[in-house]
């Protein structure tokens, strides 16, 4: 019930959505040109003996940016934890401790429903920019075990964007207000998760740290696995930290809402 | 000044947004000595071009982002009677209602960014780089130019609420259509990035807002170079052009406008 109704709210407006997600690429363009004036200037852009750097020639880049869209659109998380903190502090969250629904299962609920509803629309413009974009991705398809394994990065990645952002909005119950903490945070995870770059173009010190962050999963880590940029002996185990990430986050959410109704108070009507 | 700590965190969050970017473009220069072979945007140029980017864009924000959301939302509700009214000229007491102050600090960061690129150019081994009197007032008259063809831009983009009923997508669409303007316009001059490279002089002249300040300052366009001239002429031009078709439109809009009210 829940899940049909955020799915039905979605699809109302799905001619402006489908054009909005188009225009969403635009950016792209100009990153092409910027990565092609970059590899054009220390060495050739394409051909056989292509330039690489941090392990991404100029074609890879263009497929990394594109498939970091694909990455974000599963895990990036619009106005869940502001979403949290306003029902905190406007005491709406009251709601969830005298009826019978547990609060964390019905947003992600709703977050699903509102993802699927989502690639129900946006799959038409993906596939149409992906098609127009096909030379970029030069290995063509990933063999089918990496294939499974971007499927679950992608998966794993929305989960760890959904329990991260939950868990920055149950700060509210400590602090009313938390929008200057999320300014802070969505500035991080955006040039954190690799999404203005790939995260291997780091220097090195400032890379591993970067590396080691959860961040990468939001949109650097499915790129990656998808472009075949991490070797088959470490994808088992870099798909385990992952899935460690998240149970922490799991946690780390959990134990902040058991915490926090404890010490809430039930302000407003 | 009146919510002191949401103006602070305005300046933190767009200061963050700028340290982002200088650190983009500090790793590409890692790998890369200018942005495009052969072009001569070396790093410290191309950061006095960013500082471009960021001076004209904090200007815009600050004096004509607020005041153009404003006249989308006056048309939507039928507010604009009230400025119709009023024996001045519409379009004038539009542009200049509110300022968003806090914007500014990105000029600061942009005074910033062109202090260090410039006293790093002055203090080249090879042909050390000091602009000249002459290229200092250009590129502040040049860098006028780009604001009058942005706030051009704005304007009929906002003017088009009056047909549309409400634009959403308007902040949408400036961004991405400015997205080009951040960059050398010499990257797009190939393949087809000729197309945009024309559609983005002439037709929607973006590419001259920033390129033409900024080369003015970073590679002097001297007699020995003429044949960059057309291109800072081009940008006069291109302002004329701009603030008469912005008026233009501004004036079809108002032919058009259907009080909402009552």
């Amino acid at each position: 019930m829940i899940f049909s109704t955020a799915l039905a709210e979605r699809l109302v407006y799905r001619g402006d959505f489908a054009l909005g997600t188009l225009m969403r690429f635009l950016p792209i363009i100009t990153q092409i040109f910027l990565w092609f004036a970059v590899f054009d200037a220390i060495g050739s852009a394409d051909g056989n003996d292509a330039t690489e750097i941090g392990g991404f020639g100029f074609r890879d880049i263009v497929a990394y940016y594109l498939l970091t869209m694909i990455a974000r659109a599963f895990s990036s998380m619009p106005g869940l934890a502001s979403g949290i903190a306003r029902q905190i502090r406007d005491g709406e969250i009251k709601r969830y401790l005298i009826q019978p629904i547990d609060l964390i299962s019905f947003l992600l609920l709703n977050r699903v429903a509102h993802k699927i509803a989502y690639y129900a629309v946006a799959i038409a413009p993906f596939a149409f920019v992906f098609y127009l974009c096909r030379g970029y991705f030069v290995d063509g398809w990933p063999e089918p075990h990496v294939l499974a394994a971007f499927v679950g990065s992608l998966i794993m990645g929305f989960l760890i964007g959904f329990f991260m952002e939950a868990a920055i909005g149950m700060i509210g119950f400590w602090f009313l207000e938390v929008t200057s903490l999320l300014f802070v945070f969505m500035l991080f995870s955006f040039f954190l998760s690799g999404h203005m770059f790939p995260l291997t173009l780091l220097p090195d010190g400032v890379g591993q740290v970067v590396r080691f962050l959860p961040f990468k999963y939001l949109a650097y880590f499915p790129a990656a696995v998808f472009l075949n940029k991490i070797p088959d002996d470490q994808l088992p185990l870099e798909m385990a930290v992952e899935a460690a990430w998240l149970t922490f986050f799991i946690l780390v959410c959990r134990f902040a809402y058991s915490r926090g109704l404890e010490r809430y108070s039930g302000y407003g009507g | 000044m009146t919510f002191r700590t949401n103006f602070i965190l305005d300046c933190v969050s767009s200061i963050g947004w700028t340290l982002m970017n200088v650190g983009f473009y500090l790793i590409i220069f890692q790998f890369t000595p200018t942005i495009g072979e052969g072009t001569g945007w070396d790093q410290d140029r191309f950061f006095l071009f960013l500082a471009t980017t960021w001076f004209i864009n904090s200007l815009v924000q600050a004096f004509f982002m607020p005041n153009a959301e404003e006249f989308s939302e006056l048309i939507r509700t039928g507010g604009l009677d009230f400025a119709l009214l009023k024996p001045i000229d519409t379009q004038f007491l539009i542009s200049f209602r509110k300022v968003s102050w806090s914007s500014l600090s990105n000029f600061a960061a942009g005074l910033v960014i062109a202090a260090v690129a410039l006293y790093r150019l002055a203090h080249h081994e090879t042909d050390p780089l000091v602009p000249s009197a002459l290229s200092v007032v250009l590129y502040v008259l040049f860098c006028g130019c780009g604001v009058v063809i942005m706030y051009s831009l704005m304007i009929c983009l906002s003017a088009t609420s009056v047909w549309l009923g409400r634009n959403q997508t308007l902040y949408n669409f400036w961004f991405y259509i400015t997205n080009f303007s951040r960059y050398p316009m010499e990257i797009y001059n190939r393949g087809w990035g000729t197309t945009l490279y024309g559609l983005f002089t002439f037709v929607i002249p973006v590419l001259v807002v920033v390129n033409v300040p900024a080369r003015i300052l970073a590679q002097p366009v001297n007699p020995e170079t003429s044949d960059q001239w057309w291109l800072v002429g081009w940008a006069l031009v291109a302002t004329l052009v701009s603030v008469a078709g912005s008026r233009w439109v501004f004036r079809r809009a108002l032919g058009s406008y259907r009080s909402a009210s009552s």
